[in-house]
Parts: structure tokens; C-alpha cells; sequence
């Protein structure tokens, strides 16, 4: 990504007699602090510590309006690191990711509330529908081009949201509500601070699970696809297999997040997966930073956490997102998160 | 009615649809054509165009009328501003992301795409708009077919504009560059020809047809509102893409094809008004697996 | 006989690229395949790896039909290649380059991934080994912190080959690896070449220009002209066959310097 390199600062070549250390140059704001401090393995784990810490205790101190909007926060991690996968590791454009979204609610929407099925029960169930929605779709289309794939998507986030709105088991366009709440071992999930606690543990197993694929021969393999496809293919790599990985795990954490949405709120209509939903997905990962998985949980707290500070802006809000997203991809195309030094 | 003026009737409906289509499509396929992007802000120049004439009817509304003359000058007057808005974004934004790699590009052109959304969003509050006109309902009966004027008129303008595309592309020195930049850029610029200016010529005219489509939309459908260009930017693409991407005459096909599937699909048992889009986006996805160049469209090598 | 190719036709639009070609590699030979320019050398390559498809003939590798595969398949058949320009993944790390080589050896996929499983990590650790030993083996050890691009292009080509090794083949096909280097390099080149052979058992097959290089190094060699095989032979043979001199008249660069 030739134009994605930070700009090379014409005075960094002039020797500096006062700061000798050129090659660690001192965190200058807090992101860059948050950086250093991520790529050092010693105080990785400390800040690991400090930020679960952290989650854990905010419900204690603030307010319940908070908790529900960091439930949102850490419920859009889980979305943004699935789609993370799918745009930054494998660099398939996805503007239908909130399809999968609505299949993992519908699927256990549907199950617990009109079948009765249990809802631990029904989460086999979201998750294998997504995984085959995402090999119907991902199977003829990922060897197209990748404008293609883009619109194939795009028409495929409608479909789903068009059939979601016109079948009557999905409650038309009013949708479904009284989705039951869950238990588990006796604990009934009810109330805003234990929604709150299952998205942490969500976010937390989705980081993980994130970090792992990417350290793994599945991870490189995308990258290798991404870079070149003839290289990949002539080593040995099934691009088209590999495309399809990342599509169908990028739908099951689209699904997981569904899941515990449909019985957060308990109530789920067709507008909940719009294009828009997608598209703001998208910005949080193009914020932060494609394919850098610090940086998109910031681009995803940043999604959910800005309008509610913008709150006064009324309908402004959307254009200044839409203004922000086209000014990162002219000016810092590889998003907030500083770029990895070699 | 009989089946077969039913028939009649959704053949006309068809056309008038497959028209807005394939004046959208046209904008699509040319963008493409020269610079290879997926210009996915294309279908909010239609609606930036319908607004565009809307504006331009209120300004000239007071001595040409609201009728078909005035709606005419107010269309032309929106595709000049919007063909000028199609060049300053090309400058803006694309320009310089050609070099990029594709994704770029796209979520660029994503971008442009929602900033217009929104822009008319927080001007007009999200409501509709009333488009008003002069315009009558009436028309003349063929047998038990009813045509109205105005879908005559319709139907017209947009074969005009079609037909003086296809002369501009074909006759004029511009016309044969932007033809010769769709095939080999670097070899244009050694040739000597200015493939900025092909280029900006290129999105204008290509704005421009989508804002006469939007204008003549707000007219005929009585409302305009600022979502209205992401289903037919969807549409057209899809209608494009039927022709075969970067083929002008394979648009305004494609255009016309997607209008008369739309307007029997909708009347087929089982399929019925509330899944016309889904049939629409079925077939967009069938025909870029099955046929990704389309009916026109020329293949490229094929490699493994 | 390793590779083999019967009647192998090979056109785009009505060109004919390759035309009736007869070939085979023997196991742990050098095998060079020499023509002009423009004679159908990569695009046998690429047929060969399944990159183009021809219209007709036959291939196997150690009897086993490769033809209707695609280039990941016949990679892990065991075939690899390099590539006439330089393809490293160039913004990852020379060892991230040469790990993508163990891809086809090894299998663990998302969820060993994510679970961490044992046999995922003794996989992971194989895969490192074995990179690290195929950058020894060309002699980069101490570089595979680097970024690919960071490399001389030299070294370059040598991280390209390593990647290559490391997909374990049987026959390595190295197109134009002696382009771009120098006199010291092109003799480096030629030792590694024959250490491919001898250490590790792989029958190599090169296209080249350089023809002291393909004197100096191959067993056998073969000669392409207009998509035709013209002649084969031991490189005394060749050099002194009348229809290569006449393959490569008009051709006036270094080629004619035989």
C-alpha cells in the first residue's frame, strides 16, 4: 500500500544532536503511548490487566446509561474484529456484513420465541446457519472481482433484510419481540449489568480468537492472498478456500454478536441490519485501522461512544461520519492506529 | 383486461422504469470504462440531481411554468451542476487514490457516497420532499391500454439523451479518446492525449445523465427524498452489469431489460410488489457469477 | 522420468504459444530450457504449474496427471516455482515469505488455531524449523527480521527460492534466477543450484538467458523456439546444433555469445 506509508517527514533526515535515539522516538500522545505499549510484550500484559480491569469495574461507578451504551461498545468490538478479518486480513470489501449479523439474531430469535427452544440450544443452530449463508454467498462469489464481490455483497445484506421484512416467521417489518432472556447454571441473564459482563466476555474471546488466527498459518495465508494471489496460489495456497475461511469466520462472529444482541434487547426488526448498520461497521474498522486489532476496537468504541457525545447534532452526526470516513481514507488510508515500524 | 393487455400495460410501465435504469446505468458503465472504478456514489448523484431539479424548477418555474417545458430547462440546468459535482468529486476524491489498491479505492468511493446521503439527510431532515409540477395525468387510451402523456414524454427525453450519448461517444474527438482511454491509459498519455480531461468529461457527462434521470424521476413520481439514489444506484448497477460493464450500449440494454424483468417479475405468482427487489438483487448476483461480463461486455483473459 | 509433457498445445485467441511440445525432466537432473525471446518459455512455466490451461496434451509428474489441477494443487503435488520478477510478499518479513512454503505441509486450520491446540503449535514450530532452515540453506540466516522489499534484490531472489524450497518439492522451476545479478552472485547462484540437487535431492529446471551459466550448470538442456521444442540434448550437443544457432540469429544481445 504504496500511498499508505506515513509521510516521510523531510526533516527526520537531518541528523538531530539533541534527541540521539532516532529509532524510538518518544510517545508523543496517547495513542502512540497505547501503541508502544502494545507491541512490547512485557507491558502488553499490563495493559491487558489494567483494560479488563478496568471493564470490569465501570458498571460499579457509573451510571446505567452508560453500561448499556458500553454493552453497544463492546458488542460492536465483536462485529468490527469479525469484519476485521473478512476486510483487513483478507481485504474483501463486505458492505453486507450486517446480514450475518441478522442471521445469528433471527435464527435464535425464531428458536427461542416461537419454538421454544432453549436459547444455549439455539446458538448451534445461528451459528451453522451463518457459516452456511456465509458459504452460499462466499462460494460463487469470492473468485469475482473485488468491486464485484463489494456489490454481490451489498445486494446480499438487502436480500436478507427484504426477506427478513416480507416472511411472516420473521415478524414482517415490526420484527420480533419478547425474545426470552437466557440462563445460565441458574443465573438468569437479565438485567443491564449482566448483558453488560456477557459482551465483555464476548469482546474478550473475540480479541482472543483474533489474535490467535492472525499468529497462525490461517492468518498468514490470508495476508499472503491479499499481497498476491499467483504468489499464494504458486506456494501452495488455496485462495479460493482461504477467501471462503475468512468470509464464513467473519460471518460466525457477525452471528455471535446477533446472538446476544436479539436477547439483549429482546426485540429485533429488519432495521437493526440495514446497509447503514454495515456501513458503520466498516468505518469503525477503516477508522482504527484495517487489519490492526487494537486499533479496531478503538475505531469501535469510537463508532458507538461519538454520536453519543455528537448527541446534539441531530441528523449532522451521519454526515460528520460520512466526511470523517472520506477524510481518513484520503489523508490516512491506514487508519488511527500508528503504522508497525520495521 | 385481457392477459394480453396486461402484458401491454406492464411493457409500458417496463420501459418507463428500464429508462430511469438506463440513464443510470450509463453513468456506471462509462466511469468504469475509464477509470475501472466502481463509482459507488453514483446512484446519490441521481438523487443530487433530482434536488438539483427541483432547485432549478422553483428558479425558473416563474416564467417558463411548472410543465414540461420548465421541468426540461430545470433538468438541464441539474445535470450541469451535478456533471460539475461529478468532476470536482472525480478531482477531489478519486484522483487521488488511483494509484491505491482497489479496497481503497472503494471505501473512497463508499465514502463519497454516504457524505451525499447524509448531506441532503441533515438538509432535508430526513423527510420527503414534494416535487410539484404542472404536469397532468393526462394521456390517450390504445384499446384498454392507457398511455399517459407523460410517460411518453419520459420515454423520449431519455432516447434522446441516449441516442446523443451514443453520437457524442462515436463521432466526436472526445467521444474516440474516452473510448481509447478505457482501453490503455498509459498508452493514451504517450499518444498525447489529455486523459485528465477525458476523464473529468467523462464523470460529467455521466452525472449529468443520472441527474436527468433524478429530475425526471422527482417529476413523474411527485417526491424526492435523499435515500432515493441507493436502490437505483444498486438497480443500475445491476443493470449495467446485464449489459455488460463498461459497454454504453450494453447499459442503456441492460437498463431496459432490468425495467421489463422488474415490471412482469412483479406479476409472476409467488413473486409478488414486496419481493421485486429481491428478485432484482437475485439476478444481479446470478449474472455476476454465471455471466460476470454480461450480454455485451468483452471478456478478459482467462487465467486458471 | 519426473515430469513429463505429451503433445502439449498451448494458445490464447488463435496465437499458437506452444505447439505440440514433448518434454520431460528427469529426477535430480539440472534441466535448462533455452530460446529466444518470445518463445514460449514462462508460458510453458505457467502450464506446467497450472497457471494456463492448454488447449491440448498431457502432463505428469511422477506418473500422476497434474493437468486439470490448479497451481495450488500441483504445488503441493510437488512442484514450485520462482518467478521471472521478483514476487516476495513484499511488505511482510523474509520469514513470514518463506513460511508461506510450509502452507501445503501442514493443515491445522481456525478453530486449532484458536484453541491453541497441541499438534497447532508442534505445527507452528515445524513450520519455523523448516523456514529457517530453508533461509540457512541459501544462506540468509540473520535476516528473516528484515522486510522483503528491505532486501537487496539479490538476496531477493534468494528469499524466493528458500520460499520455494520450503514447500518441500520435488522439482523446482526457476525462471530467469541469474537476471539482475552479478558475476559473484550468478557464481553463488550456480553453487546453490547444484547444492538443491545434491543436498536435497530436487531436480531443478531454469529458463536463462545467461548462457554461460546454463553451459556451466545443467545436464541436459532443451531448446524452445516459436513454441516448438527444436532440439534437446547434453549442452556440448546443443551448442553446437546448427538449428539453435540459426533459433537465436537476429537475436543481437548477449544470447548470441555462446
Amino acid at each position: 500500500m504504496d500511498k499508505h506509508s506515513p509521510p516521510t517527514n523531510p526533516d527526520a533526515r537531518e541528523p538531530d544532536l539533541h534527541e540521539p535515539d532516532l529509532h524510538e522516538p518518544r510517545p508523543r500522545n496517547l495513542l502512540q503511548r497505547l501503541y508502544v505499549a502494545f507491541e512490547s510484550p512485557g507491558r502488553r500484559r499490563a495493559l491487558h490487566l489494567t483494560i479488563l480491569a478496568i471493564l470490569i469495574v465501570t458498571p460499579w461507578i457509573s451510571s446505567q446509561y452508560t453500561t448499556v451504551i458500553l454493552t453497544n461498545a463492546l458488542l460492536y468490538v465483536v462485529l468490527c474484529l469479525g469484519l476485521n478479518i473478512v476486510v483487513g486480513y483478507a481485504g474483501l470489501l463486505d458492505l453486507g456484513y450486517a446480514a450475518f449479523f441478522a442471521v445469528g439474531a433471527y435464527t435464535v430469535g425464531i428458536l427461542t420465541q416461537q419454538f421454544g427452544v432453549n436459547f444455549w440450544a439455539a446458538i448451534p443452530f445461528a451459528l451453522m446457519a451463518a457459516a452456511l449463508a456465509g458459504v452460499i454467498i462466499g462460494g460463487p462469489t469470492l473468485r469475482l472481482r473485488s468491486d464485484y464481490l463489494a456489490i454481490v455483497t451489498l445486494g446480499f445484506g438487502e436480500i436478507v433484510r427484504f426477506t427478513a421484512r416480507n416472511l411472516e416467521i420473521t415478524g414482517g417489518a415490526s420484527g420480533l419481540s419478547h425474545i426470552p432472556e437466557p440462563s445460565l447454571f441458574g443465573w438468569h441473564i437479565d438485567s443491564s449489568i449482566d448483558f453488560y459482563y456477557v459482551f465483555v466476555v464476548l469482546a474478550v474471546l473475540a480479541y482472543l480468537a483474533s489474535q490467535r488466527l492472525f499468529d497462525s498459518r490461517l492468518g498468514r495465508a490470508w495476508l499472503y492472498v491479499r499481497h498476491d494471489e499467483d504468489a499464494a496460489e504458486a506456494m501452495g495456497i488455496n485462495r479460493v478456500a482461504t477467501k471462503l475461511a475468512a468470509y464464513v469466520i467473519g460471518a460466525i462472529f457477525g452471528a455471535i454478536g446477533g446472538i446476544f444482541f436479539s436477547v439483549n434487547l429482546g426485540a429485533i426488526s429488519p432495521e437493526s441490519f440495514s446497509f447503514q448498520q454495515s456501513v458503520l461497521i466498516l468505518l469503525a474498522v477503516v477508522l482504527g485501522g484495517m487489519g490492526k486489532i487494537p486499533g479496531v476496537i478503538l475505531g469501535a468504541f469510537i463508532v458507538v461512544l461519538g454520536p453519543e457525545l455528537l448527541r446534539d447534532f441531530g441528523t449532522l452526526r451521519l454526515l460528520i461520519f460520512a466526511v470523517l470516513l472520506l477524510l481518513i481514507m484520503l489523508f490516512r488510508p491506514s487508519g488511527i492506529w500508528p503504522e508497525k515500524r520495521s | 383486461m385481457t392477459w394480453y393487455d396486461s402484458f401491454l400495460q406492464q411493457l409500458v410501465d417496463g420501459l418507463v422504469l428500464g429508462s430511469f435504469y438506463a440513464l443510470v446505468a450509463l453513468g456506471y458503465t462509462m466511469v468504469f470504462g475509464v477509470i475501472k472504478l466502481l463509482n459507488f456514489a453514483h446512484g446519490d448523484f441521481y438523487m443530487t440531481g433530482a434536488f438539483a431539479g427541483f432547485g432549478g424548477l422553483s428558479l425558473v418555474s416563474g416564467f417558463l411554468g411548472a410543465g414540461w417545458l420548465g421541468i426540461f430547462v430545470a433538468m438541464l440546468l441539474a445535470m450541469l451542476a451535478v456533471g460539475c459535482l461529478g468532476v470536482v468529486i472525480e478531482r477531489v476524491a478519486y484522483h487521488p487514490m488511483l494509484g491505491a489498491p482497489r479496497l481503497s479505492i472503494l471505501i473512497t468511493a463508499l465514502a463519497v457516497s454516504l457524505v451525499l446521503q447524509n448531506a441532503a439527510l441533515a438538509l432535508t431532515g430526513g423527510q420527503y420532499t414534494a416535487f410539484s409540477t404542472d404536469l397532468g395525468f393526462g394521456g390517450f387510451n390504445l384499446g384498454n391500454l392507457f398511455l399517459s402523456y407523460n410517460q411518453i414524454v419520459l420515454v423520449t427525453i431519455a432516447a434522446l439523451l441516449m441516442i446523443a450519448l451514443e453520437l457524442f461517444v462515436s463521432r466526436t474527438l472526445y467521444g474516440r479518446a474516452m473510448r481509447a482511454v478505457s482501453i490503455d491509459k498509459d498508452m493514451c498519455r504517450m499518444m498525447g492525449i489529455n486523459v485528465s480531461a477525458v476523464i473529468a468529461v467523462t464523470f460529467f457527462i455521466g452525472s449529468g445523465l443520472a441527474a436527468a434521470a433524478g429530475t425526471m424521476a422527482g417529476a413523474y413520481y411527485g417526491s424526492i427524498w435523499y435515500f432515493m439514489g441507493f436502490l437505483i444506484g444498486l438497480k443500475a448497477f445491476t443493470a449495467a452489469v446485464i449489459g455488460g460493464i463498461g459497454s454504453i450500449t450494453g447499459a442503456m440494454l441492460g437498463g431496459l431489460i432490468l425495467g421489463l424483468l422488474e415490471s412482469f417479475g412483479t406479476h409472476i405468482p409467488f413473486i409478488g410488489s414486496e419481493w421485486k427487489d429481491v428478485f432484482t438483487f437475485s439476478i444481479l448476483i446470478l449474472v455476476l457469477v454465471f455471466k460476470p461480463t454480461g450480454l455485451l461486455g468483452k471478456s478478459e483473459v482467462e487465467r486458471m | 522420468m519426473l515430469l513429463q509433457l505429451k503433445q502439449v498445445s498451448l494458445s490464447f485467441a488463435g496465437n499458437t504459444v506452444l505447439h505440440d511440445v514433448n518434454f520431460g525432466v528427469d529426477a535430480g537432473r539440472i534441466h535448462s530450457l533455452i530460446g529466444p525471446n518470445g518463445a514460449g518459455k514462462t508460458s510453458m512455466f505457467n502450464v506446467i504449474t497450472g497457471f494456463y490451461r492448454p488447449q491440448q496434451g498431457v502432463i505428469t509428474l511422477d506418473g500422476d496427471a497434474i493437468l486439470k489441477r490448479k497451481p495450488h494443487a500441483v504445488t503441493r503435488m510437488g512442484i514450485a516455482r520462482t518467478f521471472q520478477n521478483v514476487r516476495l510478499f513484499r511488505e511482510m518479513s523474509v520469514l513470514e515469505n518463506v513460511m508461506a512454503g510450509q502452507h501445503c505441509r501442514t493443515r491445522s486450520g481456525a478453530i486449532a488455531a484458536i484453541l491453541r491446540l497441541p499438534s497447532q503449535r508442534a505445527e507452528e514450530r515445524q513450520i519455523l524449523e523448516t523456514s529457517l532452515e530453508c533461509l540457512d540453506f541459501v544462506g540468509l540466516l540473520g535476516h528473516q527480521d528484515r522486510l522483503a522489499t528491505n532486501l537487496a534484490y539479490g538476496h531477493q531472489r534468494r528469499v524466493e527460492i528458500a520460499r520455494a524450497l520450503a514447500t518441500e518439492p520435488k522439482l523446482l522451476l526457476l525462471d530467469e534466477p541469474a537476471a539482475g545479478l552479478n558475476s559473484g552472485e550468478k557464481q553463488a547462484l550456480i553453487e546453490l543450484i547444484r547444492r538443491i540437487r545434491d543436498e536435497r535431492g530436487v531436480a531443478v529446471l531454469l529458463i536463462e538467458h545467461d548462457m554461460s551459466l546454463v553451459m556451466n550448470v545443467s545436464e541436459r538442456i532443451s531448446v524452445l523456439d516459436h513454441g516448438s521444442l527444436i532440439t534437446e540434448g547434453d549442452p556440448q550437443a546443443v551448442q553446437n546444433d546448427p538449428r539453435v544457432i540459426e533459433a537465436y540469429l537476429g537475436q543481437d544481445d548477449e544470447e548470441l555469445a555462446l
